[in-house]
């Protein structure tokens, strides 16, 4: 069993007991403890069920490439899946529930599918659950999805906070081992900002576990000292905790600091997500230890060798009391000679290679350790724990030569570099024969903005595997981590340091395992994908690494296969015949590891998820009641419903009140752009489909904007404010994007015009007064003629209106009188107040955006949004008379002039009347005769509005309609949610005031 | 996440701070032109593995369109420039011919 030593721990801090809890259970830990080792100092080597099989797994690593141990953590509104105990700092009241089993971790009915392991094979998925096709939505996938999945989604919005904050640095150290902290010290004793980022909550890496002495001083002397030089340097920054996860263009770093993680609840922060640009960045990431393939090496007990160390070293925690060492290189006894110093049993150590020596070995011979060369593992035996392995020769099939009783299995299979940082933005590998491993070239470093290396990488992420060699290598490449150095030079690449570290191949042990073996020999944990998985997928053509990849789910997993995916290419190049450098890696890329969603939105949620632009109004009509809708940002008011009323109802009531007395619309987002210039007409000719030039000062005119492809892009009224002043209304989600499109065009094709534009939306704030008695409201607040003789339809004044300075435009889009006022953005609350508070006795009421939109059908006007999709143009829309016949050139001309613009039989505006008075659908088609390729019923318009008119007490609709204007009429079929059709006459779109006369009075 | 310097206000912006414009110095062709000629402006796009010259606002900044030669391979950038030109100037070609020995702006390589 698992067990606390007595002694030791450099991490733990034995003064500073802790409580935490697994599936209810109550155990007791030290602060300094990861979750992982407090769980393995109370025995609980089981600590889940894999994805596939459910079969029993134990921790196997020690740090973020820990596949199995993955747990629920916390409850309720701090309910987080899929935590890895191993990165999971213990602190007191921790509460942990492990994931994947049902009904419990000890008894999990899942299990069978580890019986039937012979038929889930390799894309069992893709050949299984082909026929017949119903059966994969009604019985297939409800089932997978029951015993599939890992932990559960958290049902409660997350308690916590996070934020984000921007950083920026000459040079970037990734990894705060002895070449991270090497290597900052490089960067920052020439005067460069460093910032130095470490994914642990200390520095050192792996050399305080792995080593006694660095330049002849104990580790943790040299440590402090580095750390203290480091932390007296202004132009230095260290954050422990903090995981860079991607790199990105240009020296753009992502990197994730767990502030609270461990103090849950202490009103900090959870998480902040760093966004660091950096002028070079280095990583000293380290290096991942690899699993040897043998078949058991995923029972509960069986670990890496560098992670055995690791528990016993820093938190003095024992896997068992017999650990079997299995090896093909050197570190691995290293993990013996600590076991053994701790006072535990190490039976044997098991090396796949027919001669072993050096000092580690010799070392481990001289303590009397039984060292096994030229042996392997047949099989592990236990279920839930590591009971005794079974010796072979590394060489044969598997026969077994004796049999060895043991609690843990200590295994290295060598040492692959984390170069993840170093792919994500395109630094190419290579391959290493000395370590077996891909490691960096530094020939090919992803490149910055200047075309010089973006990236270098010092330590064992550069597959230097020793301190002798990462010392050297770090004196070495401290002149490229300069930022003015650009890239490294080719007299540096020639004199790489390269490691004294042998790694020979093994990638299946023994190397004739017969098939009963490899079906048993996992590569990824997680995802339960083994050695004869892989080799299956080679056998069924599966060539490329990446189609592999996706055909087994091999490194698919939440660890994205950081300890399976060199093991699994190399068992994919062993059966494709081919060398491992040829058959590639997948890609790498971000993040290396997961980022909670919480810590990429930062502050960006509930109230504050995007900015909310508000009228000057806004505050009133929240006080009105109003029911809000978003137009773009803008929060506009739908509708303002009474006491008892619906939103159906008091739209009804709105429309109505206002064609027959007064309505008061907050017209204020509608896009207002002041375009000027002696050349200003000319541009604005440009723009619009109609001339706009011509225009007299005082008038008004509707505008159409077309695309460069002839597609209707905006409208909006245009008033001539001077003789060089244009001011252009645009619809309300319209405006920033058409006064981009304007300044594309002064800016990059007409350079030499002399008009300037600028988006005076925000500065106005716009009252619409609308309806029968509008007139006589203005009349009421008193200060200027708006007569019929002195302000006609489609002209514009200046003047004041109840002491408020205003612009009253008289234009319409309801179809009655209608005055739009403008008023500084200041006056706009004011005024308002002043419209409804005068209106009272005029029957004034406000209406919303859905009494608009109802109004506006009524009259068959379009909407930009509604009639128009991008693939609509004015002339479909019978806007004929708004195009100009006699300008040369406008935006939209050429393109309208393409035969299939031009095509008379295209889809064309109509007015529909449902033969019953409903309501036709949203979304419906006009349905034709017959059904296409796909069986679907063919088509012959579309519906674009449709409304229920209060005015004509019956259902609206305006759409498109193949050679529409010429079937007047006619009797078509439209298409209903419910499956059913509705019959609809085709007739004028405008269906109210047909002469315009109210508008006119 | 590419920084590009902005010529007008001399700030090194980030991607963020921008906002794409695509392919630059294209030729506009309105009515009158072939179809042909029509279609090349209005779809025919480079898409090159290399040399690239492209249109960026600095829409949360200045407001300024500029133009951009960056490699699209590597992402090296070569330099800005104002957008009120037809064709690259020359110094940025002189920038590209440097870091990229025999390339050309018409895509005939020199002798």
């Amino acid at each position: 069993m698992s067990t606390r030593l007595s002694k030791g721990g450099r991490l733990i801090d034995r003064s500073a007991a802790v409580e935490f809890t697994f599936n209810g259970k109550r155990l007791k830990g030290y602060q300094g403890d990861t979750l992982a080792a407090g769980l393995l100092a109370n025995d609980q080597m089981l600590v889940g069920r894999s994805f596939k099989y459910h079969r029993p797994r134990g921790i196997v690593a020690s740090g973020p490439e820990e596949p199995n141990a993955l747990v629920n953590l916390g409850t309720g509104p701090r309910l987080e899946p899929n935590q890895r105990t191993t990165t999971t700092e213990l602190f007191d009241g921790l509460e942990a529930t492990s994931q994947n089993h049902w009904p419990s971790l000890e008894f999990d009915v899942g299990v069978v599918n580890n019986y039937a392991a012979r038929f889930l094979p390799a894309g069992f998925y893709y050949k299984t659950f082909i026929h017949p096709r119903p059966f994969w939505k009604h019985v297939f996938e409800p089932i997978i999805r029951r015993s599939a999945g890992l932990g559960k989604a958290p049902t409660e919005g997350d308690a916590d906070h996070y934020e984000q904050a921007y950083a920026f640095c000459d040079v970037l150290v990734i990894g705060g081992g002895v070449a991270g902290l090497l290597a900052a010290k490089s960067a920052a004793s020439t005067g460069q900002r460093v910032i130095l980022l470490e994914q642990t909550a200390t520095l050192g890496g792996r050399t305080p576990v792995d080593e006694a002495l660095i330049d002849g001083q104990p580790v943790d002397s040299w440590l402090a000292a580095i750390e203290g030089d480091l932390r007296a340097m202004d132009n230095v920054t260290i954050r422990t905790r903090t995981c860079g996860f991607g790199v990105y263009d240009h020296g753009y770093v992502l990197a994730d600091e767990r502030i609270a993680d461990h103090t849950p609840g202490d009103g900090r922060p959870r998480q902040r997500l760093w966004r660091i640009r950096a002028g070079h960045i280095v990583t000293a990431t380290g290096a991942i230890e690899r699993p040897l393939s043998f078949a058991g090496n995923d029972i509960p007990g069986v670990m890496l060798a560098g992670a055995v160390r690791d528990y016993v070293t820093n938190f003095a925690v024992s896997p068992g009391d017999r650990t079997v060492v299995v090896t093909n290189n050197d570190s691995a006894y290293l993990t013996a000679l600590t076991l053994r110093a701790a006072g535990l049993e190490v039976p044997a150590i098991l090396d796949a290679r027919d001669n072993a020596a050096g000092p580690l070995v010799e070392a481990a011979r001289a303590a009397g350790i039984r060292v096994l060369t030229g042996r392997g593992i047949a099989g592990v035996k236990g279920s839930k724990r590591v009971t005794s392995v079974a010796v072979c020769t590394q060489a044969g099939e598997g026969a077994v030569l004796e049999e060895i009783a043991c609690e843990a299995v200590a295994m290295s299979g060598g040492w692959s570099p984390v170069v993840h940082l170093w792919s994500h933005c395109g630094g190419k590998l290579t391959w290493d024969d000395t370590i077996s491993a891909f490691v960096p070239d530094p020939a090919r470093p992803p490149l910055n903005h200047d075309g010089g290396a973006m990236v270098t990488v010092v330590g064992a992420a550069a597959g230097l595997l020793d301190l002798d060699t990462i010392l050297e290598g770090v004196a070495q490449t401290g002149v490229s981590t300069r930022v003015e150095t650009k890239g490294r030079r080719k007299e540096d690449a020639k004199k790489v340091v390269k490691t004294t570290v042998e790694i020979p191949p093994v990638w299946v042990m023994p190397q004739g395992a017969p098939i009963a073996l490899r079906n048993k020999m996992w590569l990824d944990y997680q995802n339960d994908v083994k050695v004869s998985d892989v080799q299956l997928a080679a056998r069924e053509g599966f060539q490329s690494v990446e189609h592999t990849k996706r055909y087994t789910t091999l490194g698919m997993a939440t660890d994205q296969g950081k300890l399976s995916n060199i093991n699994g290419l190399a068992v994919l190049a062993d059966a494709l015949g081919e060398e491992i450098p040829q058959v590639g890696t997948t890609t790498f890329r971000p993040p290396y590891m997961p980022v909670t969603l919480g810590t990429l939105a930062g502050e960006a949620r509930g109230e504050i998820f995007q900015p909310l632009r508000r009228t000057p109004m806004h505050e009133s009509h929240e006080k009105s009641g109003a029911y809000f809708e978003p137009v773009g940002l803008w929060r506009r008011p739908y509708c303002f419903p009474r006491a008892g009323e619906t939103h159906e109802q008091a739209v009804h009531r709105e429309v109505l009140n206002t064609r027959s007395a007064l309505g008061l619309l907050d017209a204020s987002t509608l896009g207002k752009i002041i375009v000027k210039g002696p050349d200003a007409g000319k541009f604005l000719d440009m723009m619009y489909t109609g001339v706009m030039s011509t225009l007299p000062v005082g008038k008004c005119r509707y505008g159409l904007m077309c695309n460069e492809q002839g597609f209707l892009s905006d409208d909006g009224v245009v008033a001539r404010i001077d003789e060089n002043t244009w001011l252009c209304h645009t619809t309300s989600g319209g405006a920033d994007r058409i006064h981009a499109w304007m300044e594309d065009w002064l800016q990059c094709e007409w350079w030499d015009w002399q008009v300037y534009t600028a988006n005076v939306t925000e500065q106005y704030a716009q009252v619409a007064v609308v309806g029968p008695n509008a007139r006589k409201l203005l009349q009421v607040l008193g200060g200027m003629d708006v007569s019929k003789e002195t302000l006609p339809f489609m002209q514009w004044a200046d003047g004041t209106l109840a002491g408020f300075p205003v612009r009253v435009y008289r234009i319409s889009f309801s179809g009655e009188l209608s005055y739009e006022i403008a008023v500084p953005a200041s006056h706009g609350a004011a005024f308002w107040a002043a419209c409804l508070e005068a209106g009272k006795a005029l029957g004034a009421m406000p209406y919303g955006t859905e009494a608009l939109h109802v109004m506006r059908a009524e009259k068959g006007f379009i909407m930009i949004g509604d009639e128009t999709d991008g693939t609509v143009i004015p002339q479909d829309l019978g806007l004929d008379w708004a195009i100009s016949k006699k300008k040369t050139d406008f935006l939209g001309k050429r393109g309208q002039e393409r035969s299939y613009l031009a095509n008379p039989n295209r889809w064309k505006l109509v007015g529909f009347e449902t033969l019953d008075g409903s309501v036709i659908p949203d979304g419906a088609y006009v349905v034709a005769d017959g059904v296409n390729a796909n069986g679907q019923r063919n088509t012959q318009g579309r519906v674009t509005s449709t409304y229920y008119s209060p005015t004509l007490k019956r259902g609206i609709a305006m759409g498109l309609l193949y050679q529409g204007p010429g079937r007047m009429g006619e009797v078509v079929e439209c298409n209903t949610v419910a499956g059913g059709l509705v019959k609809a006459r085709v007739c004028d779109p405008v269906f109210y005031d047909k002469e315009g006369e109210k508008q006119n009075v | 996440m590419l920084t590009l310097e902005c010529p007008y206000c001399g700030v090194k912006a980030c991607e963020t701070e921008l906002s794409p414009g695509y392919e630059a110095h294209l030729k506009r062709f309105g009515p009158g032109s072939t179809p042909e000629e029509f279609e090349a402006y209005m779809f025919a796009r480079k898409n090159p593995k290399g040399v690239h010259f492209e249109r960026w606002r600095h829409t949360y900044g200045c407001g300024k369109w500029f133009l951009a030669a960056r490699c699209t391979a590597t992402l090296e950038v070569f330099g800005t420039y104002p957008a009120q030109v037809s064709g690259p100037p020359p110094e940025i070609i002189a920038k590209i011919q440097a870091r990229r020995p025999g390339w050309t702006p018409d895509g005939k390589a020199t002798a």
